[in-house]
């Protein structure tokens, strides 16, 4: 029987979730900080130069002879100029005169400057502009020169495409090497985890060794406590197998004692009324010795079938065992058991079950035959079954009684003084069932009964 | 038949040899595997009952030993476990065969016969009475007219009388060494058997004769 637990959410999903989305977050982040900081740079550079040749039109600025004199400086301009052929524009003004330049140049409200820079439009185009003053003495009174300079902006764009290429490459570059790492630290997180559910999944239902497999120092308290189950698992499997073999040692030995003794004095006595009593005595001795016997062989069998041992058995070997074993029984009434077994029929399952199931069957129909009549056992094929079928010639089943006969305690209702514990089709239906198989109970068309047990071929 | 007796339960020893005497058979008993060993150095038996647990260690190894020996004295294992619960096999073990505790005596007579049967062949137990031979492990009578095959009950109730000429058996008795203690056995069933014996004497010096009001007695004329 498997119990299936309550199984939410997997350590490998959620590690990779968290890595995943982890390596996201750190290449966006990559991404924009990169892109912001170049962008930064670029429009740090671009307005340095617009402000050392708005500087150096300033410089050229003199008076002389009490009249403003401006010797414009090719070099000025010749810094501004790059791969792009950015257009550049200037005005220069005195006390707001216009002077020389590009008259139509805005002229940005002082509010709109960020450390004298503005990015406006001008000409159907986006520029950038740099305006600086400064007050000079003309004829003795202060004269305001302000000069702007701009340039479009084609060249820092190019400039910021190639470093946008860049930033993104870096970002795919870095979330590619972040998810690799991922996927390797959830494989080695997880790994020692599989590897232990294997080893511990594949064992067999009565293999219950210690994890001796090594595993990392956080499985360890799992590891030990798993240990401590199986070891107590194994501990209190055999304490229950062995206490159930010492039980039926404990009660038969002075039972044995007893009906030994019984038997001795019934052949001693004399007087038919002492006779009858020990009779009785017997069989009240074998009813409670068998009775004891087979409620520890179904305990046993209940026990060993909710953890089926499996190994091959070739019924046919074990019908042939079986018959030997009980045949000096059948003999003491002379009854015959006739075995006829096919060659290879084979099943899967624990040979001490399907043995005390097969012997059961045949017990009754021995007990239930009447002297000098005949068992018959045949081992056969069944389609994809393989099936042992069990003949007496005996009284047969009350036809009424059969679908409780396998029921516990319960016998037919024409058992007559015949001695039995009423597990018997209990035992052999509970090892059908425990091998996926089936016991059939009916009876013969002419005489007596048939059981068939069924189980599935290998 | 010679036993040896292996079993260390004391009070069921001595109801084993009492039953077994009352049989005719002569037993020693060995209360440890120590005393067993002496035992069969000194006599020889025909047969072994070994108890599987024993105090000095487990019947097992005395099986071991004895399957290795020269010995082929066949042993039966009386255990009181259960047939389930052992899990490796008697028999595997060297045991002829083995019995559970608390069993039928007419059982162990039937194993002890099948093993010495399987052990000895044809080298029976033949015993003569009159002009007839009796082979009491094959259960065959040999009478002038031929050899004939007694079926187990035939054979169990020749026996008793065959080993006791002249003494006077109740129906009572024969029923109850005769059958296991089924409710169903009457004293008819003995009348019937003893019919099928007297059937198979015809012509013969043996004759069982049915002496009124208390039973059977095998004579030879």
């Amino acid at each position: 029987m498997k119990r299936y637990p309550n199984v939410s959410g997997s350590i490998r999903r959620r590690l990779l979730l968290i890595l995943l989305s982890g390596a996201v977050i750190l290449s966006l982040g990559l991404f924009f900080t990169f892109q912001n900081f170049a962008v930064n740079l670029a429009e740090e550079s671009q307005d340095n130069i617009l402000k050392a040749s708005a500087t150096s039109i300033l410089d050229a600025v003199s008076v002389e002879n009490g009249e403003l004199n401006l010797d414009l400086l090719y070099a000025a301009f010749s810094m501004l100029s790059n791969d792009a052929d950015d257009r550049v524009f200037y005005a220069i003004r005195a006390n707001e005169e216009f002077l020389t330049g590009y008259k139509d140049l805005p002229r940005p409200e002082k509010a709109q400057l960020t450390e004298n820079y503005v990015t406006l439009r001008f000409e159907e185009q986006p520029v950038r502009l740099v305006e600086l003053d400064r007050i000079v003495s003309v004829a003795g009174s202060p004269t305001v020169i302000s000069v702007a300079v701009a340039q479009t902006l084609d060249g820092q764009n190019a400039l910021l495409s190639r470093i946008f290429t860049v930033a993104v490459s870096a970002g795919l570059g870095v979330f590619a090497l972040v998810v690799l790492l991922a996927l390797i630290s959830e494989r080695a997180t997880v790994s020692p985890l599989i590897r232990m559910t294997d080893s511990v999944g594949r064992r067999g239902p009565n293999e219950l060794r210690p994890v001796a497999a090594p595993v990392p120092v956080e499985m360890e308290p799992l590891v030990v406590a798993l240990n401590g189950f199986m070891d107590r698992l194994r501990k209190s499997l055999s304490r229950t197998e062995e206490f159930i073999a010492d039980a039926a040692h404990r009660v038969r030995t002075p039972l044995a004692t007893v009906r030994t003794h019984a038997e001795a004095t019934l052949l001693r006595v004399q007087k038919e009324e002492n006779r009858e009593a020990l009779w009785e005595m017997i069989r009240a001795i074998d009813e409670s010795s068998r009775a004891a016997g087979q409620m520890l062989d179904h305990a046993m069998v209940t026990l060993r079938a909710d953890d089926l041992e499996r190994e091959k058995i070739d019924l046919g070997e074990l019908a042939t065992e079986l018959v030997d074993r009980l045949t000096p029984i059948a003999d003491l009434r002379d009854i015959e058991l006739k075995l006829t077994t096919n060659p290879n029929v084979t099943i899967e399952g624990d040979p001490i079950l399907i043995q005390s199931a097969l012997r059961n069957l045949l017990d009754n129909a021995i007990k239930y035959s009447p002297p000098e009549s005949d068992v018959s056992i045949s081992v056969n094929h069944q389609g994809a079954r393989a099936s042992v079928q069990i003949q007496d010639q005996g009284r047969g089943f009350k036809a009424d009684n059969i679908p409780e006969l396998t029921n516990r305690f319960q016998r037919g209702e024409n058992v007559d003084g015949i001695i039995g514990s009423g597990l018997g089709l209990t035992i052999a239906a509970d090892v059908a069932r425990a091998h996926v198989g089936e016991l059939k109970l009916h009876n013969n068309k002419d005489i007596g009964a048939c059981a068939t047990l069924l189980f599935p071929s290998l | 038949m010679r036993f040896l007796l292996i079993e260390d339960n004391q009070n069921l020893a001595n109801a084993t040899i009492g039953r077994l005497t009352i049989d005719g058979h002569v037993v020693d008993h060995a209360a440890s595997l120590e005393d067993a060993k002496l035992f069969i150095t000194a006599s020889d038996y025909d047969l072994i009952l070994l108890d599987i647990m024993l105090p000095d260690g487990d019947g097992r190894s005395f099986l071991k030993t004895h399957t290795q020996s020269s010995d082929t004295t066949p042993v039966i294992v009386t255990t009181a476990r259960s047939e389930v619960s052992d899990r490796v096999g008697m028999l595997d073990l060297g045991a002829d065969d083995y019995i559970i505790k608390p069993f039928d005596f007419t059982e162990l007579e039937a194993r002890c016969r099948a093993v010495l049967r399987r052990k000895r062949g044809d080298r029976g137990n033949v015993s003569r009475l009159g002009d007839i031979e009796f082979d009491s492990l094959s259960g065959t009578l040999k009478t002038q007219d031929g050899r004939l095959k007694l079926r187990n009950r035939e054979l169990r109730l020749f026996e008793i009388f065959a080993n006791a000429p002249e003494q006077i058996f109740a129906k009572s008795k024969l029923v109850d060494r005769l059958f296991s203690y089924d409710k169903d056995v009457t004293e008819n069933a003995i009348e019937v058997y003893v019919g099928r014996l007297r059937k198979h004497l015809k012509g013969t010096r043996v004759e069982i004769q049915t002496i009124r009001g208390m039973g059977y007695m095998l004579v030879i004329t």
